[in-house]
């Protein structure tokens, strides 16, 4: 019986042929990653069940990223324990102030992570390089303690469920219409525990970061890992960035799926999900009437450079909205310089927006951005469940980051018309 | 081995991990400070009228969301002594086994039990009597490989048996 990309890669991470869906492996692994609230857990069991080493210093990244520059004393604690666990293990993909950006931007850009990697990460977004070719899910820190000494995990191998994209998105969509469509057609648990492996010839249209952007929320579908085949825009991405040689694997033409969902992409339309459930899709235009206090652009959705350009061709020349506060956070080090280089945060200041360095901050409502009672904001971030972002009976809506530049200029919730 | 008995907190699908603990208090490991906060944003009276031994009962999807192992481990520093749910994400399951706090999956029984209801849950079985309604139901089982994580106490305890 044929293989699922996703079942090759385990297979080959346990030894073994060939795997099926439901078997249950010990499978090796290329990366084990945590950030600032995850990996201290993950310290204190490592510590608990007295292990004594990594099993390589170089396969950990530890990512201070959640809740820095510390936002408060104990969270300064925190990275304090990361820091002191990274150097006492000689952790050489230790990102502090400075060098971090948000995890599953920062990972790829840094060539850390590549095509054909089994990769664990006490985050639940880790399933973001799915988009590369990899097999990588997310986990919790007692997972992440195991993986670091041992560099191994357990798995239930995840039967799967083929996404055939055909046609190219209109000018006014990104990545993250598409996975908001998705999410919306099968709902918040329509991928428990399985695979969404993307195919079809639509993905030539889909650059890296809308690709990210996808497999970044495959999750908010209750899915095990996304993953999109290799192709010459994968490849250009990975060469000359890839600290380790990639291994490139391809689904079995006999391969069984448990069931195959065709999406047009020329029919996606600006989507926007509305409180508390990521599945609560509607289309943008018809939430013109929903007013907003706040709008956040970037998060490990939507942080990268082509969302910071996307939010640019819309502000440059503009203003926001009077009583909107509008929060742009490129995701990491390299992209924030991107900004500076090409004048853009000079624009997104000019139109009235603040621009931080990277930081999860607001995403999760840690800080940086928190809702008071009441208030409600159009985000690219990922989770709009009850007091994600701040106040328990404050709401997030969640969009792309043209819908959210769109809808900071307006005050209301408003599509962006696309290039004329 | 393990067995609970205890009054029910019944709730809805899609239970969300900031629900459970919300990402506010994560400034800290500590469980027992972190468990003050159990289920607040959805129920603030739960910390107050939960006592050990009680039982979590919900709907599809329980502990979707973000990774964080501090809501299983909330719960079960609450002293809760079980979770049953028609279906549970699989992030939180996975963390649930590793740090041991007992999970059953019953879709059948969820919609017949009601909040305050009594129930006594013998994990080893899976069989999940209701004392108020004298009704009784069989979980799931859990597949070998992971009996022995919950029964060696956990995903580290495990591997220290294997290494021994």
């Amino acid at each position: 019986m044929g293989m699922t990309m996703t079942q090759k890669i385990l297979a080959a991470h346990c030894g073994l042929e060939s795997v099926s869906a439901g078997q249950l492996i010990n499978a090796r692994l290329d990366i084990v990653l945590g950030n600032d609230i995850t990996t201290p857990v993950a310290i204190n069991e490592f510590n608990k069940a007295n292990f004594d080493k990594v099993f390589d210093k170089d396969r950990i990244a530890i990512v201070l990223d959640h809740f820095v520059p510390n936002k408060d004393i104990k969270a300064a604690e925190q990275s304090k324990s990361c820091r002191e666990f990274s150097n006492a293990h000689e952790i050489s993909h230790f990102y502090d102030v400075g060098k971090m950006g948000i995890e599953h931007a920062l990972l790829p850009e840094q060539g850390v992570v590549t095509a054909g990697d089994c990769i664990i990460g006490a985050d639940s977004h880790t399933c973001t390089y799915g988009a590369l070719g990899a097999f990588s899910t997310g986990v919790g820190s007692t997972d992440m303690a195991a993986g670091m000494s041992s560099g191994m995990a357990w798995f239930k191998v995840p039967s799967a469920i083929k996404v055939n994209l055909v046609g190219s998105l209109p000018s006014n969509c990104s990545g993250k219409d598409v996975i908001l469509t998705l999410i919306g057609m099968i709902g918040v648990d329509g991928a428990l525990y399985k695979s969404l492996e993307f195919v079809g010839e639509g993905i030539k249209s889909l650059s890296m970061d809308d690709r990210l952007c996808i497999c970044n929320m495959v999750i908010e579908a209750g899915a095990k890992n996304g993953i999109f085949p290799i192709d010459e825009i994968t490849r250009a991405y990975l060469d000359g960035r890839s600290e380790r040689e990639p291994i490139f694997y391809e689904a079995d033409k006999d391969a069984v799926y448990e069931k195959t969902i065709d999406i047009d992409l020329s029919k996606i339309f600006p989507t926007v999900a509305c409180p508390h459930l990521p599945e609560n899709t509607r289309r943008a235009n018809e939430l013109s009437h929903i007013k907003i206090d706040q709008v956040v652009i970037g998060s490990c959705t939507n942080g990268r450079l082509s969302d910071m350009e996307a939010a640019y061709k819309i502000l440059n020349k503009n203003k926001i909205a009077d009583g909107v506060r509008c929060i742009i956070i490129p995701a990491t080090m390299q992209i924030l310089r991107e900004c500076v280089t090409r004048g853009w945060y000079t624009a997104f200041i000019d139109a009235g927006a603040v621009v931080s360095t990277p930081t999860c901050g607001p995403c999760l409502g840690g800080y940086m951005g928190i809702l008071a009672k009441g208030e409600r904001c159009i985000a690219t971030t990922n989770r709009n469940f009850v007091g994600r972002m701040g106040h328990p009976e404050s709401e997030v809506y969640l969009a792309s980051p043209y819908t959210a530049a769109m809808s900071a200029i307006t005050g209301y919730i408003t599509e962006y018309e696309g290039d004329k | 081995m393990m067995k609970t008995q205890g009054n029910v907190f019944k709730y809805q699908d899609n239970v969300d991990t900031d629900v459970i603990i919300p990402a506010r208090y994560l400034n800290t490991p500590d469980a027992n400070e972190l468990a003050l906060h159990c289920m607040e944003d959805i129920d603030k009276e739960f910390v107050k009228n939960v006592s050990v031994g009680d039982i979590i009962v919900a709907g599809q999807n329980f502990g979707c969301g973000s990774s964080r192992e501090h809501a299983p481990l909330v719960i079960k520093t609450c002293g809760v002594g079980c979770v049953i749910a028609k279906s549970f994400a699989r992030i939180f399951y996975r963390n649930a086994i590793n740090i041991g706090l007992p999970i059953l999956e019953c879709p059948d029984c969820v919609d017949e039990i009601s909040a305050n209801d009594e129930l006594f849950v013998d994990f080893d079985t899976g069989i999940i009597k209701n004392i108020t309604s004298n009704k009784e139901y069989l979980a799931q089982p859990f597949p070998d490989f992971i009996q022995n994580i919950i029964k060696s106490g956990g995903l580290l305890a495990s591997i220290g048996k294997d290494n021994d």
